[in-house]
């Protein structure tokens, strides 16, 4: 368990004092705050008087010029967990570290253990951190304080984005674990979330229309064409975090976009919000599998490390 | 401690990697504690699987190896707590000083906190690299980072240090500076060392034993010395020389002279073993005889035929 410690405390050190951290962290400051200064503009037109959560429009509310911080932290946090851990493995395997760190007397998984958690704690740290900051910049300007439901939907949001993270990050630091390259090893990663977040969409609507066209399709179809979209696009673990922090953020119609509806009923709609409890209900799967998947990927570079053989050349 | 002071125990070792290639074959080895022994053999000989083995690493698919009575497979904490291993390629963090990089295998050794600095004064001064502790160690040489390698290994306090080609890569000066820093340790702190390698000239100026390894089978072992009398048929020089003829009475007059064990002759080719440099001599009897000498070659050491013997038939 010390060994663990050691490692964790020495990869989280390495972390903070590394300039991907520094670039990442500015990076994600910068998107954060302006998206916060957008939102700013816009709360007062899209929140109306009886709006139970003013405070949560800070984080969903985008503008014309920016997307709100949801969109922002959809697209950066895959990015952290490629970038904190592409080279946990190959890196030290290359370098002639790994053999020297384990004539150690440490057991084998304390290495990967606690590298993991150094750059989950890291991920953490930068979410939370940034959430934390646009609460208190929302707070002084906007003067309305979070209700305790709000402050609970937005820790709930930083878990999920731990997991979420650590979904990209185990599937980087299984590629380090798979190839001796490190460039082969991001690379691989970059794409595989490229192919998610670029391409699954356009492949989804190109066979949600062959199978159902829209063209004065009637709503039958068109219920039919968006269920296909859908379920294709599900496959993708992005789009279940959109879904997820979209709910959890966005009680008063965020769910919507988990089933077909259309917008001439969303106008007659009382807008009405989702209990905290309600809207766990609806990201359930959502949640499960997204922690299922880090665990996955985690677990599979464990195996595959335990078993493989360290040599020094 | 194990029976007789050995410290290195392998019975029946053998690792056969996919169900068809045989890395290691039954090997049997004892290395007594406080000795400095040279495992040699060329590349692919099986060396560094059975470093691997004796450290944990990867599992003997039959047999065992231990280090000073613990089993290597079932308890390789203790043994890699008493155990230093110098790999072939060895690497550091290369952003952090010298003083970070042992830090951070004293904690791994879980050395109380306060007991960290000092030692790696104590160490980084044996290897003679304190006046660069600060130093990060991208800025070291090769050999400065050999020398910190092994400033690595001292951290942990072993009773046994594996140096996997302790001196590849580097320049003869540098080689012979580790070579020494590892005869000083074995003397000063009663470490034993046991050195892979293939490269025999280095290795034998400092082990008294040697085990030859080749295709996974230990072929040879004991001193070098030893070894080079069995290849020269008991005798410590090996005379060749090639004549225009070779008469029967030159052979028995060879014979007959003081300190020739033996003599083989092969069409116009003698080869005398003999346990004194006896070249003068056997001139004038060749002269004396009114023969024509076309050659003279003498084996003083046996490292070349040793070498010969066991690694180019790998080749």
């Amino acid at each position: 368990m010390r060994s663990v410690l050691t490692v964790f405390r020495k990869e989280l050190t390495d972390h903070f004092s590394s300039k991907k951290f520094l670039i990442l962290l500015a990076l994600i400051y910068i998107a954060g705050l302006a998206s916060t200064y957008v939102a700013l503009q816009n709360i007062s037109d899209v929140a109306s008087a009886l709006d139970k959560h003013v405070f949560l429009r800070l984080y969903t509310t985008g503008g014309d010029v920016l997307p709100s911080f949801i969109s922002f932290i959809t697209f950066f946090i895959p990015i952290i967990g490629i970038i904190f851990g592409f080279d946990a493995i190959n890196s030290e395997r290359n370098s002639g570290n790994l053999s020297r760190l384990m004539s150690q007397p440490i057991y084998r998984d304390s290495v990967i253990n606690g590298k993991f958690l150094a750059g989950v704690t890291t991920l953490s740290i930068i979410v939370a951190s940034i959430a934390f900051i646009i609460a208190g910049v929302g707070l002084t300007s906007i003067g309305v304080p979070p209700t305790s439901e709000e402050i609970l939907r937005i820790f709930f949001f930083i878990f999920i984005c731990v997991f979420y993270g650590g979904f990209w990050m185990g599937l980087s630091l299984l590629f380090s674990v798979i190839m001796d390259k490190i460039a082969a090893s991001i690379l691989t990663a970059i794409a595989i979330w490229i192919f998610f977040m670029f391409f699954l969409p356009i492949i989804a609507n190109a066979i949600a229309n062959a199978v159902a066209p829209l063209e004065g399709a009637t709503s039958a179809v068109q219920i039919q064409n968006y269920t296909i979209n859908q379920g294709i696009l599900r496959i993708s673990p992005s789009t279940l975090f959109t879904e997820t922090i979209a709910i959890l953020l966005i009680p008063t119609g965020g769910h919507f976009m988990l089933q077909p509806v259309f917008e001439s009923d969303i106008a007659n709609m009382i807008a009405n919000p989702l209990s905290l409890g309600q809207s766990l209900i609806q990201v359930w799967p959502q949640l499960v599998i997204i922690i299922a998947l880090a665990i996955i990927c985690f677990a599979l570079s464990y195996i595959l490390f335990m078993r493989q053989e360290i040599r020094s050349t | 401690m194990s029976d007789n002071n050995n410290i290195i125990v392998a019975k029946d070792l053998t690792k056969i990697y996919n169900e068809t290639t045989t890395a290691v074959d039954h090997l049997n080895l004892n290395i007594k504690e406080g000795e400095i022994f040279g495992l040699l053999g060329p590349n692919g000989a099986g060396k560094s699987t059975v470093i691997l083995m004796l450290l944990g690493l990867t599992e003997p698919t039959s047999g065992n190896i231990g280090v000073d009575g613990f089993d290597s497979t079932r308890e390789p904490l203790k043994v890699k707590s008493i155990t230093g291993y110098l790999p072939e390629k060895i690497g550091f963090y290369e952003d952090m000083s010298a003083y970070a990089n042992l830090k951070y295998t004293a904690e791994l050794n879980n050395v109380p906190y306060r007991e960290i600095p000092e030692r790696i004064d104590e160490v980084l001064d044996l290897v003679n690299l304190s006046d660069r502790k600060k130093g990060l160690v991208k800025t070291f040489s090769k050999g400065m980072k050999q020398r910190l390698g092994i400033a690595d290994v001292l951290v942990k306090n072993p009773r046994l240090v594996i140096f996997d080609e302790p001196t590849e890569g580097l320049d003869p000066k540098v080689a012979n500076q580790i070579l020494q820093t590892i005869l000083d340790l074995n003397k000063k702190k009663n470490i034993t060392f046991m050195l892979s390698s293939h490269q025999l000239n280095l290795v034998q100026k400092i082990c008294p034993r040697v085990g030859i390894m080749s295709r996974g089978k230990l072929v040879g072992s004991g001193s070098i010395d030893q070894m080079g009398r069995d290849i020269f048929g008991g005798g410590k020089f090996r005379i060749e020389i090639e004549l225009a003829k070779v008469p029967d009475k030159l052979v028995g007059d060879i014979r007959k002279m003081d300190k020739v064990l033996n003599v083989a002759v092969d069409q116009n080719k003698l080869t005398v073993t003999c346990d004194k440099d006896l070249r003068e001599e056997i001139s004038k009897v060749i002269a004396k005889e009114g023969i024509i000498m076309t050659g003279m070659d003498i084996k003083r050491d046996a490292l070349e035929e040793i070498y010969l013997r066991y690694f180019k038939e790998e080749e």
